[in-house]
C-alpha cells in the first residue's frame, strides 16, 4: 500500500492506505478526527466537508492524492478553543438539534464566509444549499452565518 | 381542559439514596417505573440496587451537581430539558449543574424510549417529585443540624438559610448527613410563579461538543481490537440469499472473516412476528475488516446469489390499497350515529382521495452499532431510541440473560423513529457473537436507505355530508401496507364534533418492511384531513377558519373519555395564529393556507404564506402557534418547532420512495431530494402562555405543515393537491392560466 504525507491542523501524518480511500475515512479510523461526519459518501450532503488549503470540500470523495501538499483543516482544527466566530455563532443561535451535520455546515459557512465577509441573504443561502441538514434546522443555520458575519465584519 | 393520563407514583419503588464513598449523596430514581401509567410493585423491593435505577442525581460534598438524563437524545432536546426539570425543584442554579446521559443497566422498565413525543409528558410529574425529594432530604439535614423545624428554612439555589438566624449552609455541607435519611413521604412542589429555571433559554448541553467535532455519536465510537462490519443485503424485498462467493473480498486488503448471519435473529423471529417485520426474512453476509472503507470497499465485491419470491412495485401497491378504499373488508375503529343514513339525506356530497408514497427515515448519520459478545456480557453501543427493549433483544437472540447485557446510548444522529428497531444493533451482536471480536456494524447510505423500516404507502379516502349548511356526516377510510392508524388517533379532531361520525381502516401485508416515522399516521393524515376541511369550507360557501371554528364549538370532550383534545385549547390556538398571520390581510402576490391539529397532546395551528416566482408557487413562510403547556426550554422548544415545520414541508414538497421489483429506486441523496436551505420558509412560532402540564414538541409541528401549504398553494394556483409529494405533479404547482379575454 502506498504511504502519503497528510497535513492535517497543522500536522504532518504519515499513512498506508489503498490509492483509492477518501480523505473522510482517513481521518475517521487512521488519525482518529472523528468530527468529520459520513452520510452519503457521494458528495451530495456536505456532511463531511473539511478545508483544503482553505476551500470547502467533501471529504468523502477526496483521495490523498487531490490533497497531496496541501494544507487540511477539520472541525477540530477550526480553532483552538472552539472559538471561531461560526462556531460562537452556532453556539449563540443555538443551533444544532441532533447536531450531527453541524460540523460540515460549520466548515461551509467559515470558508464562505472568508471569501465573502460581508455577504448578502441570497449569497448565505446559495453558500449553504449543498449542505443537508434532515432536522430542518435552516432557519436557525442562516441565522447563524448571517450573525457570524456581523461579528466578523 | 385536557385530560391527564392516568400517573400514579410510588416513591418507594422509584428512589432510593445512599452516601457516596468518597463524600456526597447519590439519589438514584427509576423515572419509567414512577410513570409507568400503571405502577406495579417492583418483584422484590428489597433486591433492588443501582442498577435498579436508570437515572441519578450526584451532589458532591463540594456542592457540585450532576445530573444523569435517563432518555436517549436524538435531536429533540430532552438531555437538556429533563434535567431543567429536576434542578428546577432541586433549586440549584442551572449553570452549576453537569448533564450526563444515563445508561441502561436494565431491562425492567419499558419507557426509556425516545418516540411518541412522551419522554417530557410522561417525566413532568417523577422528575420533578425527585427533585424536590432530594431538596427536602438536604434541608431537613440541615434543619437537624440546627436543631429547628424544616419549616424554618428556606432554600435558594443551593444554600439552606435558617430563617430563625439568617444561618446559611450549602447543600455540599450537608450531603452526608442528608443521604442517612429517609425518603420523606411527603414533598411539595413549587408553583410555576416560583420556577427559576423552567421557562428559561437554555442550551442544548452538548453544544460544545457538537461545534467542535467531539466523538458524540455512535459512529464515533471506538475501543481497542474494534473491526469494522458493512452487511450486504438483499437488493430487492422479496429476495432471500442462497449462496455467496467470498473468494475476491477476502484478498483484499484489510480484510479479516466474511461470515454469514442472520439465523439466530430468524429463530427468535418465528415465535414473534413483530420481530420478522423489522429484521426482514434473508440471511445476510457480513465483510469484517480493520477500517470502515475496507469492509465496505470489500463488500461490494461479494457475489451473492439471491432468490426471489414475491417482488412488489409501487404500482401494485397503487392498486392494492384502491381496491381497499373501494372494498368493503375494514376493522372500525371508531362510530358515531349512522353515517350511511346521513348520507342519504345529505343536500351536498363531498369525497376525495390522497394519497402518499414510502418515505425512509433518511438520518444523517446511518444506522451503526457496536456490539462485544464475551463469556461474561454483551456489551453493546450506540445510538438507539428503545434502550431496553433492543438489550432484551440482543439476550434473547443469543440464549442469554438480560442482565448480561450492557447497553450504553450514545448521542443520535437523527432518529425520525428509525432507531426505535434495534435490527442494526442486533446485527452487530450476532456478528460479534460469530467472530469473538469486538464490531462496529456500519450501514453505508444505499444500506440506510434500502435496508429500511419506511413509513408505509397510505391512501385516504374521506366524504362528509352537508344538509342545511351543515356537516352532518363524515367518514375516514384509511387503506396502508402492513399497519393501520393506533391508539387515539380515530379520535382526533373532527371526531366529536360531527353527529355521525365513522373511522374505517384496512391494511395490506407487504414484505417491504415499515414502522414508525416522525408522527406516525398523521404525519400524512394531518394533510389529508386539513386539505379536504379546506374544500369543504369551499363547497359550503362558509369562511374557511369559521368552519373550523363551528365544528369546534360542537365538541364536548367531557362526554367522550377518547376525545383528548381540547376544544378551547384548539379555538385559542387558531385565535393566535389568525391574529400573527394576519390571516386574510395580504399583499396580492401572498397566498395563505390554514391548518390547526391536535397530535402528541399539544394543539397546533400553522398558516402558509406562499407567493408567486417566476411564475411558479414557492413556500416563503409558515406561522406555527404551539400549545403545549408550560414550555421547559424556550429555546429548545422553538428549534424542535422550526425543525418540525421545515421536515413537514420538506417531505410533503419532495419526499417519496418507489419500489420496482421489490427494489427501491432511490439509494442515496443524488436521487432522493431532501429539502435544502433556500427551499426552508421562514418559520415564525409563538408559544402559547398557560400552566398545563407540558406535552412533547418532537412531533406535533410536523403533521400540519403538509396542509397548511397544500391549501396555500391552492389559494396561489387554483389547483387542489391531491398527492403527496407534490414536487410530482409540477404542473400543479404553477397558477392555472387565466383565460384572455376579448
Amino acid at each position: 500500500m502506498p504511504t502519503y504525507q497528510l497535513k492535517v491542523n497543522g500536522t504532518t501524518s504519515s499513512v498506508d492506505v489503498s490509492a483509492d480511500t477518501p480523505l473522510l475515512w482517513v481521518l475517521r479510523d487512521h488519525l482518529d478526527l472523528v468530527g468529520t461526519k459520513y452520510s452519503c459518501g457521494i458528495g451530495i450532503c456536505g456532511a463531511c466537508n473539511v478545508h483544503v488549503d482553505g476551500i470547502a470540500m467533501r471529504s468523502c470523495v477526496l483521495t490523498l492524492e487531490q490533497v497531496q501538499g496541501k494544507s487540511i483543516t477539520t472541525i477540530e482544527g477550526l480553532s483552538e478553543n472552539g472559538d471561531h466566530p461560526v462556531q460562537k455563532a452556532w453556539k449563540e443561535v443555538d443551533v444544532p438539534q441532533c447536531g450531527y451535520c453541524q460540523a460540515g455546515q460549520i466548515m461551509t459557512a467559515s470558508a464562505f464566509l472568508e471569501e465573502n465577509p460581508n455577504p448578502t441573504e441570497e449569497d448565505i443561502k446559495n453558500a449553504m444549499h449543498g449542505n443537508i441538514c434532515r432536522c430542518a434546522a435552516y432557519n436557525r443555520i442562516y441565522r447563524a452565518v448571517e450573525k457570524a458575519a456581523e461579528n466578523m465584519g | 381542559m385536557s385530560k391527564n393520563p392516568n400517573i400514579t407514583f410510588s416513591r418507594r419503588a422509584f428512589m432510593r439514596t445512599t452516601g457516596l464513598a468518597g463524600g456526597g449523596m447519590l439519589i438514584g430514581f427509576n423515572l419509567f417505573q414512577a410513570c409507568k401509567p400503571q405502577v406495579k410493585p417492583p418483584i422484590d423491593l428489597s433486591q433492588l440496587d443501582y442498577n435498579d435505577f436508570n437515572a441519578f442525581i450526584k451532589i458532591a460534598d463540594n456542592g457540585a451537581v450532576t445530573i444523569f438524563s435517563p432518555n436517549p437524545e436524538i435531536g429533540q432536546g430532552v438531555k437538556t430539558a429533563m434535567p431543567m426539570i429536576i434542578a428546577e425543584e432541586l433549586d440549584v442554579a442551572w449553570k452549576d449543574v453537569y448533564v450526563a446521559q444515563g445508561i441502561l443497566d436494565t431491562e425492567n422498565y419499558t419507557r426509556q424510549v425516545a418516540g411518541g413525543s412522551q419522554s417530557i409528558r410522561f417525566g413532568w410529574d417523577a422528575l420533578r417529585q425527585t427533585g424536590a425529594t432530594a431538596r427536602q432530604m438536604l434541608i431537613n439535614a440541615a434543619a437537624a443540624r440546627w436543631g429547628v423545624e424544616a419549616t424554618d428554612c428556606t432554600v435558594s439555589e443551593g444554600v439552606i438559610t435558617n430563617t430563625n438566624t439568617n444561618e446559611t449552609l450549602g447543600y455540599g455541607e450537608v450531603v452526608n448527613e442528608a443521604a442517612q435519611l429517609e425518603i420523606p413521604e411527603e414533598v411539595t412542589l413549587k408553583s410555576p410563579k416560583q420556577y427559576k429555571i423552567i421557562g428559561t433559554e437554555q442550551r442544548n448541553v452538548d453544544i460544545d461538543g457538537i461545534i467542535t467535532g467531539k466523538p458524540l455519536y455512535g459512529l464515533d465510537y471506538k475501543e481497542d481490537g474494534m473491526v469494522y462490519a458493512a452487511v450486504a443485503r438483499p437488493p430487492a424485498f422479496g429476495q432471500k440469499l442462497v449462496s455467496y462467493d467470498d473468494t475476491e473480498a477476502k484478498a483484499m486488503p484489510g480484510v479479516i472473516d466474511v461470515v454469514r448471519f442472520g439465523e439466530k435473529v430468524h429463530e427468535m423471529a418465528a415465535e414473534n412476528p413483530r420481530l420478522s417485520g423489522m429484521m426482514g426474512e434473508s440471511e445476510k453476509v457480513a465483510v469484517i475488516a480493520e477500517t470502515t472503507w475496507q469492509a465496505l470497499k470489500a463488500k461490494e465485491t461479494l457475489r451473492l446469489e439471491w432468490e426471489d419470491g414475491t417482488l412488489e412495485s409501487t404500482e401494485d401497491h397503487d392498486t392494492i390499497l384502491t381496491d381497499l378504499l373501494d372494498g368493503k373488508e375494514f376493522r372500525t375503529m371508531r362510530s358515531d350515529g349512522d353515517v350511511d343514513k346521513a348520507f342519504a339525506k345529505a343536500d351536498k356530497v363531498l369525497e376525495r382521495t390522497y394519497e402518499s408514497p414510502f418515505l425512509p427515515h433518511n438520518c444523517m448519520e446511518p444506522m451503526n452499532f457496536f456490539a462485544n459478545v464475551t463469556a461474561e456480557k454483551i456489551h453493546m453501543v450506540g445510538p438507539i431510541q428503545t434502550p431496553a427493549g433492543t438489550a432484551n433483544m440482543a439476550a434473547g437472540i443469543l440464549g442469554r440473560t438480560p442482565e448480561e447485557v450492557h447497553l450504553e446510548m450514545t448521542r443520535m444522529g437523527g432518529g425520525f423513529g428509525r432507531r426505535l428497531y434495534g435490527d442494526f444493533a442486533l446485527e452487530a451482536v450476532e456478528i460479534s457473537d460469530k467472530i469473538k471480536k469486538p464490531v462496529k456494524v456500519v450501514f453505508s447510505r444505499d444500506d440506510d436507505m434500502n435496508d429500511g423500516i419506511y413509513r408505509m404507502a397510505i391512501k385516504y379516502r374521506i366524504k362528509a355530508g352537508i344538509k342545511d349548511g351543515k356537516v352532518i356526516a363524515y367518514h375516514l377510510k384509511e387503506a396502508a401496507v402492513n399497519s393501520n392508524m393506533y391508539g387515539l388517533i380515530p379520535h382526533f379532531f373532527p371526531a366529536g364534533a360531527i353527529e355521525n361520525y365513522k373511522v374505517d381502516v384496512a391494511s395490506y401485508n407487504s414484505n417491504i418492511t415499515t414502522g414508525a416515522w416522525r408522527a406516525p399516521y398523521t404525519n400524512f393524515l394531518a394533510y389529508a384531513e386539513q386539505s379536504f376541511f379546506d374544500e369543504l369550507a369551499e363547497l359550503m360557501e362558509v369562511d374557511r377558519v369559521q368552519l373550523r371554528l363551528d365544528l369546534l364549538k360542537k365538541v364536548d370532550a367531557e362526554a367522550d373519555e377518547n376525545i383528548q383534545y381540547s376544544p378551547e385549547r384548539m379555538i385559542a390556538v387558531i385565535h393566535k395564529a389568525v391574529e400573527l398571520s394576519d390571516w386574510g390581510n395580504q399583499p396580492g402576490n401572498v397566498y395563505q393556507g390554514f391548518v390547526n391539529y391536535y397530535c402528541h397532546n399539544t394543539h397546533v395551528a400553522e398558516v402558509a404564506n406562499v407567493e408567486i416566482e417566476d411564475g411558479e408557487a414557492v413556500v416563503k413562510k409558515v406561522t406555527c402557534v404551539v400549545d403545549c403547556g408550560i414550555v421547559i426550554n424556550p429555546l429548545g422548544a422553538l428549534n424542535q418547532i422550526e425543525g418540525g415545520v421545515v421536515d413537514g414541508v420538506g417531505h410533503s414538497m419532495y419526499g417519496e420512495l418507489n419500489f420496482e421489483n421489490g427494489k427501491p429506486t432511490a439509494t442515496n441523496f443524488d436521487r432522493y431530494r431532501l429539502i435544502r436551505m433556500k427551499e426552508a420558509p421562514k418559520v415564525e412560532v409563538y408559544l402559547m402562555k398557560n400552566e398545563y402540564s407540558p406535552t412533547g414538541l418532537g412531533e406535533p409541528t410536523l403533521p400540519p405543515a403538509g396542509g397548511a401549504i397544500a391549501n396555500a398553494l391552492k389559494a396561489a394556483t387554483g389547483n387542489r393537491l391531491y398527492k403527496q409529494p407534490f414536487i410530482k405533479s409540477p404542473e400543479l404547482l404553477k397558477p392555472k392560466q387565466q383565460e384572455i379575454i376579448g
